[in-house]
């Protein structure tokens, strides 16, 4: 009669409370350090935060108690990343393209395929010593040696195998009956291509994409010798060809300073960083929720 | 109805056209081949830039510890210690702290709404730049966990593990912000290998009478092992890679030591630190050991692709 009801002595009972407390507690040491850092950030990188910091240069780093702005820093990233994107893009959406639309799973395809995931494993520092022997040692791109150019190079590699595995997995969710309908009426392959099945992929390829550009924006390893560093303003199209200061690096030199001044410019910094990935981050996955939400309608 | 035939016979498809048509095929398949011709040329330029120090060193540069470029000598066994004893004892803590969370987030112990906000944190958390980690291990992790060192130390010091006083910046708390890189890439692929179960599974295992915890470690653990594997090699390769936090933290020192309480080196940090201002043969060795780290992670990365093919769910 007993055995009908829970018993809460029982050994098995005992165990499963004991290894549901442990996955509990590995959540939550899971979750702790992310509320810890984010928490970090915010109090601290954002009580740094001034109008000046947009508009300064760094001061170079001594005894003076005022480290200046990140305007060099910010303004590289932006084009650091922009320079990424341009490469990136096209040659991801182009080689999605072609896995998802023309390769009928051959061994070309699969070797591409395998390539992609092999490239993403790539450690990033591996990019930048890649560009650094190509670009920056054979100053090949108009006697330039460290560039903001270089950087964006590297950091388009690492771009890359994201921005094909979102095109490909896009398509291929676009479902066969549009393309169909498309070639029945007459309408060539790159018309089914871009008028029909790359739109409908847009959203998903979008997402993608955006989330590939803020990781890559974060990115320090390839570019501290490919872009390396500078304090000063960048003021014309000539500058890309010199050295480009980033956000990502600008921690990364700050940090290790001595003077409080520039550590708390780190801060500031990352506070930035953090703030704007963080922020796309989220945007993104509410607009996939949003998107799959009418997708099921 | 002759007028009708001709035109219908004349809305064939222009030349140009067909040209756009073939050209755009053409273009596509040139830009997806990019991919293959980066990855080729990766390892062939790496490899050609330590070709230098490969016919002076061979293989002898593996396990050799000098790292002396006064006196043009170099072996990079510290280095590659240290990529291999952070990155698996930071694995070690990862596995089951993120399968951990997995099976939480895939169990109901608390209401859906709960489990989607901290499966999406910790992922949130995968977004955050290795920098900005190693700026926060740098100004709160060190100083949080230095009492802590000391207490290791004084306690568990006749372990060669932590047999010196710890320093500032060392292995270990590399090794903890491995672990916290590294737990939203096994945690979400752990999640998702285990969501993709069969339900079928689990209500067969409670039906005949076995308890949560039994049918986790029984039936649902063992059927999403595959995708587990590949997750958590996933995160050995990343490890292995992993270059900023790792260097802000590490100490970066060359000096060979059995204790992770003093400073080490990674290749990584090593090309982090040395590669800007190398010259001279200095260069064509940190090639080498960027070549090896390149193989390294070429290796799991495979394997990881391997298992996944070979060992996928099939229900």
């Amino acid at each position: 009669m007993n055995s009908l009801y829970y018993q809460k002595r029982l050994s098995r009972n005992i165990g499963d409370k004991f290894f549901t407390s442990l996955s509990v507690i590995c959540a939550l040491i899971a979750i702790l350090p992310l509320i810890f850092l984010v928490t970090y950030i915010l109090i601290k990188g954002g009580s740094q935060i001034t109008p000046e910091l947009f508009t300064l240069e760094p001061n170079p780093p001594g005894d003076d108690l005022d480290a200046g702005g990140i305007n060099p820093a910010l303004v590289g990233t932006l084009i650091i990343t922009t320079i990424a994107s341009i490469i990136a893009i096209p040659v991801g959406v182009g080689g999605g393209i072609y896995l998802a639309e023309y390769s009928k799973g051959g061994a070309f395809s699969r070797f591409i395929r395998f390539g992609v995931n092999v490239l993403a494993g790539v450690p990033s520092i591996i990019a930048g010593v890649f560009i650094y022997a190509l670009i920056v040692s054979t100053k090949i791109l108009f006697g330039s040696m460290y560039s903001g150019l270089a950087g964006g190079m590297a950091l388009s590699i690492l771009m890359l195998p994201t921005v094909i595995k979102t095109t490909d997995e896009g398509l291929k969710l676009v479902p066969n009956e549009l393309r169909y309908a498309s070639l029945g009426i007459g309408a060539s392959m790159y018309t089914t291509i871009l008028k029909v099945t790359l739109p409908s992929a847009f959203r998903s390829i979008a997402t993608g994409v955006v989330l590939g550009i803020a990781r890559a924006a974060g990115e320090t390893a390839p570019l501290i010798f490919t872009a390396l560093f500078s304090y000063y303003y960048i003021i014309g199209f000539g500058d890309l060809f010199y050295e480009m200061g980033s956000l990502a690096v600008l921690i990364y030199n700050f940090a290790l300073e001595p003077y409080d001044a520039q550590n708390k410019l780190a801060w500031a910094a990352s506070f930035i960083l953090v703030l704007s990935i963080l922020s796309v981050n989220i945007f993104s996955r509410i607009l996939a929720a949003f998107t799959e939400k009418t997708k099921r309608v | 109805m002759e007028e009708k035939l001709t035109l219908f016979k004349n809305r064939k498809r222009f030349g140009i056209e067909k040209n756009i048509d073939i050209i755009f095929k053409n273009t596509a398949l040139v830009l997806s081949s990019f991919v293959a011709i980066i990855l080729l040329g990766i390892i062939l330029v790496v490899f050609f830039q330590s070709f230098e120090s490969f016919s002076r060193y061979g293989l002898k540069f593996l396990v050799t510890s000098e790292w002396n470029p006064v006196k043009d000598e170099y072996g990079a066994f510290t280095a590659i210690y240290g990529t291999l004893v952070t990155s698996f004892l930071s694995l070690l803590i990862t596995i089951p702290l993120g399968v951990g969370t997995a099976i939480f987030i895939t169990e109901d112990f608390v209401p859906k709404v709960f489990r989607e906000i901290i499966g999406s944190f910790v992922e949130l958390l995968a977004a955050i730049p290795s920098v900005v980690l190693g700026l926060w291990a740098i100004f709160v992790m060190e100083p949080f966990f230095r009492a802590f060192f000391v207490f290791l130390h004084n306690f568990f010091g006749w372990i060669p593990l932590f047999s010196t006083e710890p320093t500032g910046r060392n292995s270990l708390l590399a090794i903890l912000i491995l672990v916290v890189m590294l737990l939203p890439i096994v945690t979400s692929i752990a999640r998702d290998s285990l969501n993709q179960v069969p339900k079928k599974l689990r209500n067969a295992a409670y039906g005949i009478g076995a308890s949560r915890w039994k049918t986790i470690f029984s039936v649902i653990l063992p059927a999403a092992l595959s995708g587990i594997m590949a997750g958590v090699l996933l995160a050995l390769g990343r490890a292995m890679g992993e270059t900023m936090a790792v260097t802000m933290i590490i100490g970066n020192s060359n000096a060979f030591s059995w204790s992770l309480l003093s400073p080490g080196y990674t290749i990584s940090s090593m090309l982090a630190n040395q590669f800007g201002e190398a010259d001279g043969s200095q260069v064509s060795s940190l090639f080498y050991a960027a070549f090896v780290l390149m193989i390294l992670s070429l290796v799991v990365n495979i394997f990881a692709q391997w298992l996944v093919k070979k060992f996928s769910l099939k229900y």
